[in-house]
């Protein structure tokens, strides 16, 4: 994974997923250089993303990243100031809401209050103009696909949290839309729920075979549910990438705190070769068992993920002895069952956190509060931030 | 604190109710005494309620204020959603300012001035050639009404347009609806109970008007209370305590049985929704 750069992610899987992916799959929905200003407060900024036919992509960001009017502008809510959408190679952008064949699950699920379940997912059947027997066959399929055949007459006000999930996805599937949207589609459900929801959500999708593009703020949402993910700040795309591209090798700084925990350290490249850069930072050494796109001299982050670091109470020998390790004293610990959060202090007051699995039942010697400990990391498990 | 009870708030209490009632009770009551003259207690009467079936000028001026009120209630609820729409819905237009100060103008403006003012504007227009046909009587006084009933179910309608969910139009349009299909399918349904206290709250406010009623009436178009208002400047007269009291009857019965009806259908339905979510809970 690390010799891949972000650049070429995208075709590597499509590769390896067989050759009858064609060209026109890959673009399935091309959105290009989109902005969408309100009153000159840039909402999206010149965002380009092409999305494969039959994936599931997530627009992943904070509130107020703009995620939300990308996906109103997808869905015809929102006009864009400028860029096109095509899909299929037909440029909607234009096109009223109603007449696009995308289809919405909203983040409040927005059921109809006054209509049954069955009147709910008949509802757009209906207004396409279907026969009678062909909307009664294609509800009934519906509400067979997420289970709530013996809910059909009941108002949504009768139904749990989960099953008003369940019926506004039959609605937005009824149509059979070339595109579906889901707008933070479990944000409204507990915890719990929601993790058995994920899954069980991305069976549906995926046994319907429909393209969806997702708007989250919770990564773990967008890593369970999601092929690719799109992280948003400031109306920008950072990243876009598979859920462990992204994770494992994020290209700024934003990103890498964005999604999951990480170590950073800031310091100077003092040496650049093809196959390794060696940066200096207050801390230490590192050597970094990958080249960079940068120059000698270059201020650069290099980031480490809490995961990937070892606790020890000698300094380790090895290849790069002298590289890659710190002195610490044990802060903080927080013992989580299958791992431990364990905060170092080291010498130049830096914390540094470290998570260590409990794969030992009970181990020899585990580092508790005032330690004195090495932390080390191999030349593989860091990545070099340059903005 | 003291648990002591607090004889100052009672006693308070109290004289709001006797102030609030007393008036009420003393017109019920009379209106089953046997003395035509005065407010003296004279023995228990049915008469007055016997001579009311007899009394033509208030029976056609109730079944006149009843039509006009009907016919208020539907035109001010059609024109105040109308109204209300476009001042919910679309937040920036040309002369908007105006337009939702126009709509609320009636209900700040003293009646009275209303009525001149639309009085003015009729006698004028009757005067024309096109309008020579417009003789003041039931007419006259639906427009009067209307215009008051409109700017009250305006506010009624736009309050509920306000809190309901947008979500649900935008639904309705991802699947295909026109915006007017939207209106129709989705947005009127949905305020339906909206609607049905504006209509109430104008019908109201059309039948107990003596105002502008008064002002636009012309002769043989006495509403039921310009006939109530006409007799009272002649002295007592006790057929109107019968009429009043008919008209207390059938509004207090209409009040406790809609209101017991919401209550009921607010139970059921606080009940269905604990039971959706503790099924799925042992699920």
């Amino acid at each position: 994974m690390s010799e891949s750069s972000s650049g070429t992610a995208a075709s590597a899987p499509a590769a390896a997923g067989g050759a009858n992916k064609t060209a026109a799959d890959a673009r399935f929905l091309r959105i290009e250089n989109l902005v969408k200003e309100f009153d000159s407060v840039v909402a999206v900024d010149k965002v380009s993303i092409d999305i494969r036919k039959g994936e599931i992509f997530a627009l992943l960001g904070s509130s107020g990243c703009g995620k939300s009017t990308l996906l109103r502008m997808l869905a015809g809510f929102e006009t864009p100031t400028s860029g096109r959408i095509l899909l299929d190679g037909r440029d909607i952008a234009q096109i009223p809401p109603y007449e696009r064949p995308i289809n919405m699950m909203f983040q409040s699920y927005a059921l109809f209050p006054h209509l049954s379940v069955w009147d709910n997912v008949a509802f757009g059947l209906r207004r396409a103009g279907l026969p009678k027997d062909q909307v009664a066959d294609q509800v009934e399929k519906m509400l067979g696909l997420v289970q709530l055949k013996q809910f059909a007459k009941r108002k949504p006000h009768q139904l749990s949290g989960g099953q008003q999930q369940r019926v506004a996805l039959a609605r937005s599937l009824a149509k059979r839309p070339q595109l579906l949207l889901l707008d933070e589609p479990l944000g409204a459900l507990d915890k719990k729920l929601r993790e058995r929801t994920q899954l069980e959500l991305v069976g549906i999708i995926e046994s319907v075979g429909v393209t969806c593009v997702m708007v989250t703020h919770d990564q773990e949402e967008a890593m369970t549910m999601a092929s690719r993910i799109a992280i948003m700040s400031e109306g920008r795309i950072l990243q876009i990438g598979a859920p462990a591209e992204i994770y494992e090798t994020p290209n700024c700084r934003f990103v890498a705190d964005f999604i999951g925990n990480v170590n950073l350290f800031k310091g100077k490249v003092v040496e650049d070769a093809a196959d390794h850069v060696i940066v200096d930072t207050p801390e230490c050494r590192h050597y970094v068992g990958h080249g960079i796109t940068g120059t000698e001299g270059m201020e650069v982050s290099v980031a480490i993920r809490p995961e990937k670091i070892r606790i020890t109470r000698e300094r380790p020998g090895g290849a790069h002895d002298g590289f890659n390790c710190v002195e610490a004293e044990v802060a903080d610990l927080a013992y989580l069952g299958s791992y431990t959060i364990y905060h170092l202090k080291l010498a130049t007051g830096l914390l540094v956190k470290a998570s260590i699995a409990s794969v030992e039942r009970l181990p020899d010697w585990q580092p508790t509060w005032g330690d004195k400990v090495f932390a080390s990391w191999d030349e593989y498990a860091m990545v070099v931030l340059t903005q | 604190m003291s648990t002591r009870p607090n004889w100052f708030g009672r006693g308070w209490l109290a004289a709001g109710y006797f102030f609030l009632y007393i008036p009420i009770v003393l017109l019920i009551v009379f209106s089953f005494n046997e003395s035509r003259q005065d407010v003296v207690w004279r023995g228990f009467t049915l008469n007055w309620y016997r001579a009311l079936i007899d009394d033509k000028e208030i029976i056609e001026g109730a079944i006149l204020s009843l039509k006009i009120a009907f016919l208020t209630g539907i035109l001010s609820v059609i024109l105040g959603t109308f109204a209300a729409f476009v001042l919910v819905r679309y937040k920036r237009f040309l002369g908007r300012t105006a337009f939702s100060g126009m709509v609320n103008a009636p209900l700040v403006m003293p009646e009275v001035i209303v009525g001149l003012s639309l009085l003015l504007l009729l006698v004028s227009l009757q005067n024309t050639a096109a309008f020579s046909w417009l003789n003041r009587g039931m007419f006259t006084i639906l427009i009067g009404h209307a215009l008051l009933g409109m700017a009250y179910a305006t506010v009624v309608v736009q309050s509920r347009l306000q809190e309901m969910d947008r979500s649900i139009e935008e639904a309705a349009m991802d699947l295909g609806c026109r915006p007017g299909q939207v209106f129709f399918l989705v947005t009127l349904p949905n305020i339906t109970q909206a609607l049905m206290s504006a209509f109430l709250l104008t019908f109201t406010i059309s039948l107990d008007d003596v105002v502008i009623s008064q002002l636009l009436s012309g002769p043989g178009s006495s509403t039921m209370p310009i006939v109530i208002f006409s007799r009272a400047r002649l002295g007592l007269d006790p057929r109107v305590n019968a009429v009043a009291t008919i008209t207390i009857v059938v509004v207090t019965i209409a009040v406790i049985a809609s209101s017991l009806y919401l209550a009921r259908s607010e139970r059921r339905r606080q009940k269905e929704i604990s039971a959706a979510f503790s099924a799925e809970a042992a699920s």
